[in-house]
């Protein structure tokens, strides 16, 4: 067949304006970073161990070749955490990188299958220091500085909905979605409580949030810990927030897990929930569990969306517009 | 049944939703970082054309609907039910009052037009953006004014009344806009 090159989008769905943009971006980042004292660094995207979150879905590669003697599966990476950890319990002090990161199954709006991350630990920060400390990043680089609110998991969906997300049951949040005009909620087959809290808190809080401003949610239910630390007490919390502004998902940060039995305990707990919803199994990071039982300093971290941060000083409606080609270009 | 999964929705999908066809406007993804992922789809019900939006858990399937949308010629209708054919196989099909909705206005004899059909059955009849009818009374006063501004009523051959300006009359074939229900101009010849 004759090649035609009308017949493909061979172009950036960025505009040069942007391009130049994201590069003045990346700039200003790394600039905080030098006057901050946090050291770049570069860990590898692809490893042989792969998140065991059952939310996330890594994709899979194989190497063969020189240095193995049979074909060797390899994962890319869904954020650097894992290797940064590494470092960290290394001695490396406060690090930071700008990488790009996978994730399977994910394309949208604010969604593309490899988008770039900014990653940063600080030692001796809890979650709240650490919050401060994205506030500080993010108001020196947006064009015009926000005014910054902290609301707790539980004030979020008390204030919009009325309701208690710690003491709730599914069968409550079901109603409750019902009521606020999700009107199929009845139809809907979702596997946990958790995930009745995901569709409230996309479908009817997220648009409230950091309406001109930043906002900050913290202390999330012990069950959405993820890699946090969870502060005993009642109920349980996990040291875990997010930013949002103009209602998307920006960053999501942890006051940093340094157990290393509760850590091997969540991703075998992740793994049982994968093994339940035929998910595939994937090893669990065995060298970053080496790494924390030879001693991860406390320490909190955080991984925050470039391209969506990107879409926010440009005012661009979809992801694509701050990408060069997108995973439907590439 | 064929299925759709909701990694397929896009615009323009039709599957079945509470046993009515549907076609989806817009799709978006909605996933927390560390959360259950959502399809958040906004649909029209193609029986009544009524938009409602719904949430899919991302990977659940919907059924596939069998709609397919061709040209068909008008031909007539008998009082009940209005008649097309296919031009190419001639085959008939008869649409209800529902189906043509507000399409009749502008339907005359042998004019194209889109039908959309749900197992066979016409559920949506589309009518040209522009369709060219004849003027069968309108008010003939005035003529030579050709001021603009203001015009008068004309009734069209099929029933429909649009507004015209002064100098037209009785007789004359106009382009109408049926989207908005606009005289456009004259027919050229």
């Amino acid at each position: 067949m004759k090649f035609n090159p009308h017949h493909t989008s061979w172009q950036p769905t960025a505009s040069l304006e942007m391009i130049r943009s994201r590069a003045q971006l990346l700039t200003k980042i790394r600039a905080y970073f030098e006057r901050t004292q946090v050291l770049e660094v570069e860990t590898p995207n692809c490893s042989s161990y792969a998140t065991t979150d059952p939310a996330i879905e890594s994709f899979q590669l194989t190497y063969t070749g020189s240095g193995f003697s049979s074909p060797h599966s390899l994962y890319l990476h869904s954020s650097p955490e894992f290797p940064m950890k590494r470092l960290l319990a290394a001695g490396s002090g406060a690090i930071y990188q700008i990488c790009k990161a996978f994730r399977n199954g994910e394309s949208g709006r604010q969604h593309n299958p490899e988008f770039t991350l900014l990653e940063w630990y600080r030692p001796g920060f809890n979650h709240h220091q650490l919050m401060e400390d994205v506030a500080a990043l993010i108001n020196d680089v947006l064009p015009k500085a926000r005014t910054i609110e902290y609301l707790s998991y539980y004030e979020i969906f008390n204030q919009h909905l009325n309701i208690d997300p710690h003491q709730s049951t599914a069968a409550q949040l079901k109603q409750c979605a019902k009521q606020h005009g999700i009107t199929d909620a009845e139809r809907l087959d979702l596997s946990s409580k958790d995930a009745w809290l995901d569709l409230l808190l996309t479908h009817c809080i997220e648009s409230q949030l950091g309406r001109n401003c930043l906002s900050f949610v913290y202390d999330y239910p012990a069950s959405q810990a993820s890699l946090a630390k969870i502060r005993s007490g009642n109920p349980p919390l996990a040291e875990r927030f997010e930013l949002y502004i103009e209602g998307m998902e920006l960053a999501n940060g942890f006051h940093e897990l340094t157990d290393t039995n509760e850590q091997q305990r969540r991703f075998n707990q992740d793994l049982k929930q994968r093994g339940a919803q035929s998910q595939p199994i994937v090893p669990m990071d065995k060298n970053l569990l080496a790494a924390i039982s030879h001693g991860l300093p406390d320490c909190a971290g955080v991984a925050l969306g470039i391209d969506r941060l990107l879409m926010q000083i440009s005012e661009a409606t979809h992801i694509n517009k701050t990408l060069t080609f997108p995973i439907t270009h590439a | 049944m064929a299925s759709y999964s909701t990694n397929e929705f896009k615009g323009g999908l039709k599957f079945m939703l509470d046993g009515d066809p549907c076609s989806i406007i817009e799709n978006e993804f909605v996933k927390p970082g560390k959360g259950q992922a959502f399809n958040r789809v906004k649909i029209r019900n193609l029986k009544n054309g009524r938009v409602i939006e719904r949430t899919f858990k991302s990977g659940e399937s919907v059924e596939a609907a069998d709609v397919v949308e061709s040209n068909y010629q008008y031909l007539y209708n008998d009082g009940e039910f209005w008649y097309f054919m296919d031009p190419d196989t001639y085959e008939q099909v008869s649409a209800d009052a529902t189906a043509v909705g507000e399409s009749t206005k502008w339907l005359k004899d042998q004019d194209m037009c889109t039908v959309t059909l749900w197992n066979g059955t016409p559920i949506i009849v589309e009518v040209s953006n522009f369709v060219t009818l004849t003027v069968t009374d309108t008010d003939p006063g005035l003529k030579g004014d050709t001021s603009g501004g203001g015009g008068k009523p004309a009734t069209l051959e099929t029933g429909a009344v649009v507004r015209v300006p002064l100098f037209i009359q009785i007789g004359e074939a106009l382009k109408v806009d049926t989207r908005t229900g606009e005289y456009v101009s004259r027919a050229g010849k």
